[in-house]
């Protein structure tokens, strides 16, 4: 296990090694001179040699290129240019709230959509299980921004239900700001996972031994609780672990408009504000927790399932 | 009939009988024709694209940026251009949702007719080629797609200034690695198959193995990616505008709901409504077209 760990860190090098550079091309060469994005139109020479030299922008780009995987490597990306706070503490900071808006939702999501999958597929065919996919189908294609905007319009203006929006550290008021958010989140996501699971369940039912199952005489009802179940945890739970690196993501548009202080509002505001450096930061860093997330992945698949082998 | 007549002596040479056999296409669309709510969606699409394009050519909706009435009418029957009500220049909001069609249809195809053929050459040759080539164009599209989806398109979209023209190029950076990643896993598992080994005896290049011999028997992925694609694009499209790093100076749907979240406050819902519905309609046609062009193509149902 700890040889395979290893190898696949060793593994993904080349692939941070690529973000790095795509990050750093698209920041510090196609998009201009960056000191330039960040002073606004009406500063003096000083101002923008001030920040080029804070920065590290008047060095040359190789320089420029190598400083930056060295902020990656020790997790310290200087200064915003809005707020002046230190990056790596406001990333720090906004890990929390975005995890506590996104794991209980995601774990809300993932009981309803598996239960509903569940129901519908053992139904499969019937009204319900029509029904089910009918609505699904329309439930994806409502704009996000549509239940985002009606969702605290009607729920949090009109009815009084919820705080419109913001945010408290304390624990009885995350839950006052997060249920609305969270009824959000569930709603615009259960959608696709019922349809994934549902077809991950019926594909496990049109398999060859569902139908040596049948064949022997099995009742419905046990042929799929017992044999069909088991086997398409492995589909189930590895959506559900890939999903996990996503969370730490956090929504971006929902934490802006209920003004969860997260990374994904952070990274919004960033780019309201033109701060290069916190985007910059945040892309890398987003990414990176995204590939280790990913190797912490295949490790758990190969723990779920029986016939995939550590190599 | 004279086939079955010279049957009496076996052995006789019968007249060679043409049997036009049915592709996976032909089997495809007669399951779709019979699919009454695939023929609906498919009308739905061809709907918002005819508007698009008398959009585009001045035909309908112009100018949209008059004032028709005052600031935030409400919607009412009677004159066309105050259906949807007037936004707070008093302009008419549906004259915008059609523009805001125009766009969204115009950044789904661009998007779509770029990305998918760069995805499927990518795809084609790292899967046909392997080696160094392959280990290349997978180091590539792993990097990109290491990076959260939302997040490249915001860091390509920013870095390239605003406008329409950022938003084609990160739509299109960012959508060719899914076409790539199915098409080199179809290569790989084709290019070994015996036709094309038979081919290959014939003495076929690689260019005619790949674009003529492998390709038509993969084609089905490209036309449900197409439609994939096509969704995505119209949605990433009205988040980037949204975001303010889209669309500028003109209605897209994204800036017209990016309007709307003040607006609803003083209970002005039609211009989200009119942009959420109008976005809604055609992402569901496209969903479920793709839904069933999935099925109808899957060559196990027959």
């Amino acid at each position: 296990m700890f040889v395979f760990l290893v190898r696949r860190i060793v593994g993904s090098i080349p692939v941070i090694f690529g973000v790095a550079l795509v990050v750093f091309v698209l920041f510090n060469i196609v998009g201009g001179d960056p000191a330039l994005q960040m002073v606004g139109k009406h500063a003096t020479a000083q101002q923008i040699a001030d920040i080029r030299r804070e920065y590290g922008l008047d060095q040359p780009l190789f320089v420029q290129f190598f400083n930056y995987l060295k902020e990656i490597l020790t997790f310290e990306f200087g200064r915003s240019y809005a707020t002046r706070q230190k990056i790596s503490d406001m990333i720090l900071n906004g890990i929390g709230p975005s995890l506590s808006l996104a794991v209980p939702a995601f774990l809300v999501t993932t009981v309803l959509a598996v239960s509903i999958g569940l129901v519908v597929s053992y139904f499969r065919g019937k009204l319900i299980d029509r029904a089910t996919v009918l609505l699904c189908v329309v439930g994806i294609s409502i704009p996000s921004l549509g239940y985002i905007l009606f969702g605290q319009y009607i729920l949090a203006y009109k009815m009084n239900l919820f705080p419109i929006s913001g945010f408290d550290y304390s624990w009885s008021g995350r839950i006052e700001y997060l249920v609305l958010p969270a009824i959000v989140w569930i709603l615009l996501s259960v959608g696709y996972d019922v349809r994934f699971y549902r077809t991950a369940l019926l594909e496990e039912t049109s398999q060859d031994y569902v139908r040596t199952a049948r064949a022997k005489g099995l009742s419905e009802p046990r042929i799929f609780f017992k044999h069909v179940l088991k086997n398409s945890m492995v589909p189930i739970v590895t959506n559900v672990i890939l999903e996990i690196p996503l969370l730490i993501l956090g929504a971006f548009l929902l934490e802006s408009f209920f003004g969860i202080p997260g990374i994904g509002s952070i990274t919004i505001d960033a780019i309201h504000n033109s701060d290069l450096p916190v985007i910059k930061a945040m892309a890398t860093m987003t990414s990176l927790l995204y590939i280790f997330g990913n190797i912490m992945t295949d490790v758990v698949y190969t723990l779920v399932d029986p016939r995939v082998k550590l190599k | 009939m004279s086939s079955i007549h010279s049957a009496v002596s076996p052995l006789a040479p019968t007249q060679p009988v043409e049997i036009k056999g049915k592709s996976l296409w032909d089997h495809a669309w007669i399951r779709l024709k019979r699919d009454r709510m695939a023929i609906i969606c498919f009308s739905i699409i061809v709907f918002y694209a005819t508007v698009a394009l008398l959009a585009k050519m001045g035909l309908i909706a112009t100018p949209w940026s008059d004032v028709v009435g005052a600031s935030y009418q409400a919607p009412s029957s009677g004159d066309m251009r105050l259906w949807l009500g007037t936004d707070i220049f008093g302009r008419s909001v549906f004259y915008k949702v059609i523009h805001g069609t125009r766009i969204a249809m115009s950044v789904g195809l661009v998007t779509a007719v770029i990305a998918v053929p760069v995805g499927v050459v990518f795809g084609a040759v790292a899967g046909y080629f392997g080696g160094w080539i392959d280990e290349v164009i997978v180091w590539f599209y792993t990097t990109l797609s290491s990076i959260p989806n939302i997040m490249l398109l915001l860091a390509i979209a920013y870095s390239l200034g605003k406008g329409i023209t950022a938003i084609y190029i990160s739509l299109i950076a960012t959508s060719w690695i899914g076409m790539a990643r199915i098409m080199r896993g179809e290569f790989i598992k084709h290019k070994n198959r015996e036709y094309v080994i038979a081919a290959d005896s014939l003495g076929a290049s690689n260019f005619s193995k790949i674009f003529k011999h492998i390709l038509p028997n993969v084609s089905h992925f490209i036309i449900l990616n197409f439609s994939i694609q096509f969704i995505s694009a119209i949605k990433a499209e009205v988040i980037l505008s949204f975001l303010g790093l889209g669309v500028q100076g003109e209605p897209s749907w994204g800036v017209m709901i990016d309007d709307a979240k003040l607006e609803l406050a003083r209970g002005v819902w039609w211009q989200l409504a009119g942009a959420t519905t109008a976005m809604f309609f055609v992402v569901l046609a496209f969903n479920i077209l793709g839904d069933s062009l999935r099925d109808a193509l899957d060559p196990k149902i027959k």
